[in-house]
């Protein structure tokens, strides 16, 4: 069995977000690039089943839709123990655009993970795009999974509670937090071997972007908090009910 | 032409974001001067099915198949297109939530549409369709403009509200073309958490962290939340900590909520945390630590122990109840 798992380049989840003046791009200066936290979890959850007690997993590969830069990003995901990488040299303009790239290589996988959104655009897309593109069954919000010969056992939440299902294989599962416990941390020997493991570089197909950010925005600031003594507690209830009108 | 909706049901029934989604889909088509219509699949009484119509909804379609109640998004994206394509929908919008979610981007490639997920209230134009969505978690929001002809939204719950817009509406029987090989997942379990309000239909969010100290102390901050018909959520080290389930962790990695009232117990307010609750209309803080990050983002604060508050807070909520 052949797993694929997806790999976001993302802003470190501690980042200062900021843009330019103009407020039509994202400010990269000084930011640190980590693998998107879920998929983070994915690629260890595929590292488990490979290293299971009788696994029929052979290999895992992970791959991203980035230029040049995004290879650090890559190679990390080869020390935690991925097998093979693959780079499609392109901007990822939007999602559509990022499936459309991914669909030519994923049909070859029988399991591809894919995290239930990216921290920096939050889009919830890829991975159920990439499904439909490639024709194969998806559940999403999963977050526990296990191979029973051709078939996986999903565990998945829903609105109001969990469930537990069997889907048969190929499959895309698009996981989230549960998936796996912790996130691996790549181990010195990781780092070693991931110099010389496989990174693939493609050239994207031509695609058209279906979206596109025109500009960004920040929140706005909030007035100053409003504090109340701890003995005096129950006024802030009052105060919930007669100022703010929310209760 | 039309902006086709589709609401979920739960055993049956609606729910609020059912009808927020109704009346932002009515909105929608209202500004593009085209009629809304909403699907509903699986078992749901005509009494409850023309409640749709308050909200402004004058054509409801549903099929009471039964097998759409596994919430198998494969199925359903596929009942959801034949409407979208049947009723000439140019925007279809979903919930931004579990099933929403899945749905979505299946459907949009199905209609080789454009997709934004999360958007925050109504377009901010037509032409061009540019839509507000939350990025970076909620640390910045993004104006995306969507160019294809069909336009896939989820909007997040409470961005929007109800609005009250009675039309006569017609209930009709809907027949998309569906074979068994639709139908790809076998339930197995269903686990349903009873007697608790949705965190995504909570229109209040009881919370708590690290300073809740301990498992057993959640059971003043439950009262709470049973009084004022709360939802209840932590913050992270609590569900990695096992002291909450992980469906009710709240932040950058786990759920982003926008309740019109978070009530933040012993949660100092990481940046990850905040991202996850900042789009709260009002934010109590409740914190021994003054410089706790959380009033920086709080209406309300309480610099003070959440052992001694709690009992206050639930006393006055039964006053002001009774």
């Amino acid at each position: 069995m052949k797993i694929l798992v997806l790999i976001g380049n993302v802003p470190d989840t501690t980042t200062k977000i900021k843009f330019n003046a103009d407020k039509t791009a994202f400010d990269a200066n000084g930011v640190q690039w980590i693998i998107n936290p879920w998929d983070e979890l994915a690629l260890t959850r595929a590292m488990e089943l490979k290293e299971a007690p009788g696994s029929t997993v052979e290999t895992i590969v992970v791959a991203n839709v980035g230029r040049a830069e995004t290879e650090g990003t890559l190679r990390k995901a080869l020390a935690i123990g991925a097998d093979k990488a693959i780079r499609v040299d392109a901007d990822p303009l939007d999602a559509a655009y990022v499936a459309t790239q991914l669909a030519r290589f994923a049909g070859e996988f029988d399991l591809v993970f894919a995290g239930i959104e990216a921290s920096d655009y939050n889009g919830n897309a890829v991975g159920g795009m990439l499904a439909e593109m490639l024709g194969i069954n998806s559940v999403s919000a999963v977050s526990g999974l296990n191979i029973e010969g051709s078939q996986v056992i999903v565990n998945r939440e829903i609105d109001g509670g969990s469930q537990t299902l069997g889907v048969s294989l190929p499959l895309l599962a698009i996981v989230q937090k549960g998936i796996a416990k912790e996130p691996r941390i790549p181990a010195m020997r990781g780092i070693m071997m991931a110099r010389t493991k496989p990174l693939e570089v493609l050239q994207p197909v031509d695609a058209q972007p279906l979206t596109a950010i025109r500009t960004f925005e920040m929140p706005q600031p909030k007035a100053a908090c409003r504090k109340i003594g701890e003995d005096q507690a129950k006024e802030l209830i009052y105060l919930l009910r007669d100022e703010a009108k929310v209760l | 032409m039309s902006v086709l909706v589709y609401i979920e049901n739960w055993d049956g029934k609606f729910k609020k974001i059912s009808f927020e989604l109704a009346s932002y889909a009515s909105s929608i088509a209202a500004s593009l001067n085209v009629p809304a219509v909403a699907l509903s699949l699986g078992k749901v009484d005509n009494s409850e099915l023309s409640k749709l119509s308050v909200y402004g909804i004058s054509r409801i379609l549903n099929n009471p198949d039964e097998r759409f109640n596994a919430l198998d998004n494969q199925a359903i994206a596929k009942a959801v297109a034949q409407a979208a394509q049947t009723t000439g929908a140019t925007c279809v919008v979903l919930a931004h939530n579990n099933l929403g979610k899945a749905i979505a981007p299946r459907l949009a490639v199905k209609l080789k549409a454009g997709l934004v997920s999360a958007v925050n209230g109504l377009p901010v134009s037509t032409e061009p369709f540019v839509v507000k969505k939350m990025l970076f978690t909620g640390k910045a929001f993004g104006h995306i403009e969507m160019l294809s002809a069909v336009k896939v939204l989820t909007l997040s719950s409470n961005s929007f509200g109800l609005a009250e817009k009675q039309v006569t509406a017609s209930v009709e029987f809907f027949d998309p073309e569906m074979v068994d090989a639709d139908f790809h997942i076998q339930i197995k379990q269903t686990n349903k958490v009873t007697g608790k309000v949705l965190l995504s239909d909570a229109d209040i969010v009881v919370s708590g962290g690290r300073g809740m100290k301990a498992a057993e102390n959640w059971a003043p901050l439950e009262e709470l939340a049973a009084l004022l018909g709360a939802g209840t959520s932590c913050s992270r080290p609590v569900s990695d900590e096992g002291w909450r389930p992980h469906s009710e962790h709240v932040g950058q990695t786990g759920k982003i909520i926008a309740p019109n009232l978070y009530f933040a117990f012993g949660i100092s307010g990481a940046i990850q945390h905040l991202g996850g609750v900042s789009s709260s209309k009002v934010i109590v803080a409740v914190n021994k630590d003054p410089d706790a990050p959380i009033f920086e983002a709080a209406d309300y604060g309480i610099v003070g122990d959440v052992a001694k508050v709690l009992p206050q807070f639930i006393e006055a909520v039964k006053e002001i109840k009774s």
